[in-house]
């Protein structure tokens, strides 16, 4: 039996990627961990405070709004997103002429900049110059999404439905694509109908990817700053300041280093928790 | 070198350091028996001991903020309540 080859050296070569996380990522988090349990009113000067911060975020009202808003948000256009990218990818050909041309169709607003559609949907969605705004105002439906918080949400959810549902379509495609024709022949010998090859074989092929796409898209949603920021900036109020938006708030508007530093940690502790749950997902159905 | 202006302070030192000290636990652990000790627990996932020590950490985390949110200071109960989490995820997950 051949005997496994060790190579003590290898440790050098990942040791510059190493320092380079601790350096641009590790260090960074311990200094927020740092911050998050000290005062600081500027000049370097920094005063202990214990857990102090941690007990003003979780029983800030602030807070438990904009978490709120953000998991309102998520769950909105998870719901919205995830049907919908399957549906596109269901109608989209498998083979021909027009693949190529729906790929990229697909592909392109995945392409544009974060701040370059939420600038563009804060054009399209103005009541006066805006293409969207001014057809739904001429329709007799009152429209501004600076002043009405629902047209508000409604904006951002379809900005982003925009923007995204994309990435599940060529995901939920990629599913599609990758299922033998054996199935489809098998399922019509036993004349199964269009639901019926859905329900037990595209959907459980495209189980996998789907629940990457639930991740990213939980994932991304979830830390969404620029296009709302850009969008309504928040507004009107604070109808639409989601976690990051609110974040950056205190960090750097009322530069309230101590209170942001624990309101990250809180956040990121959420982020790794729904990590590990999806991973313990996915592996499952790895096993599966 | 002067580390002062970065204003790090004692108890943070000490988070860390048991986060590195679980770390290097953990490398002698699999150093004296390798493999990571898989095993299917009640989550009928296999885990091995690096992932169980993730669930602790993690799953602590979330005690002391939910005893800090519910309780208030002192932590002591939120530490014993973590403590028990700890070995419970050791032994059945």
């Amino acid at each position: 039996m051949a005997s496994k080859t060790e190579n003590q050296k290898a440790w050098l070569f990942v040791l510059p990627v190493v320092l380079l996380v601790a350096f641009n990522a590790l260090i960074p988090l311990m200094t927020v961990v740092n911050y998050s349990v000290q005062e600081t009113f500027g000049d370097n000067v920094f005063f202990w405070e214990g857990v102090k911060w941690y007990e003003q975020v979780l029983n800030s009202e602030r807070f438990h709004d904009s978490l709120l808003r953000q998991l309102a948000f998520t769950g909105t256009i998870l719901i919205i997103e995830i049907p919908l990218g399957i549906a596109i990818a269901l109608t989209m050909p498998r083979k021909g002429p027009w693949v190529p041309v729906c790929l990229v169709l697909m592909a392109l607003p995945l392409l544009i900049p974060w701040n370059v559609v939420g600038a563009m949907w804060n054009i399209f969605a103005l009541p006066d110059i805006g293409l969207l705004g001014r057809t739904i105002n001429a329709l007799g439906i009152e429209y501004n999404f600076t002043q009405q918080p629902v047209a508000a949400w409604m904006t951002t959810v379809l900005m982003d439905v925009w923007h995204w549902t994309s990435l599940v379509v060529l995901l939920a495609y990629a599913g599609l694509c990758a299922i033998p024709d054996a199935y489809y022949q098998a399922a019509k010998i036993d004349g199964a109908g269009s639901w019926a090859v859905f329900r037990y074989i595209q959907l459980p092929k495209m189980k996998r990817v789907l629940t990457i796409a639930i991740l990213l898209r939980f994932m991304d949603s979830f830390m969404i700053y620029t296009e709302p920021f850009v969008l309504t900036g928040g507004g009107p109020g604070n109808t639409t300041t989601f976690l990051s938006i609110d974040l950056v708030k205190v960090a750097l508007g009322q530069f309230d280093l101590g209170p942001a530093a624990a309101m990250s940690l809180i956040y990121f502790l959420i982020v790794l928790l729904v990590c590990w749950v999806f991973y313990t997902l996915m592996m499952r159905n790895e096993e599966v | 070198m002067d580390f002062s202006w970065m204003a790090w302070t004692w108890p943070t030192l000490g988070f860390f350091s048991f986060i590195a000290l679980c770390l290097i636990a953990m490398m002698v652990w699999e150093w004296k028996d390798p493999g990571g000790g898989p095993r299917r627990g009640i989550l009928t996932l296999e885990t091995t001991r690096g992932d169980r020590l993730f669930i602790s950490l993690l799953g602590s985390a979330f005690i002391f903020l939910g005893w800090l949110w519910v309780m208030s200071t002192p932590l002591w109960g939120g530490l014993a309540l973590s403590l028990l989490w700890i070995v419970f995820v050791f032994r059945y997950v």
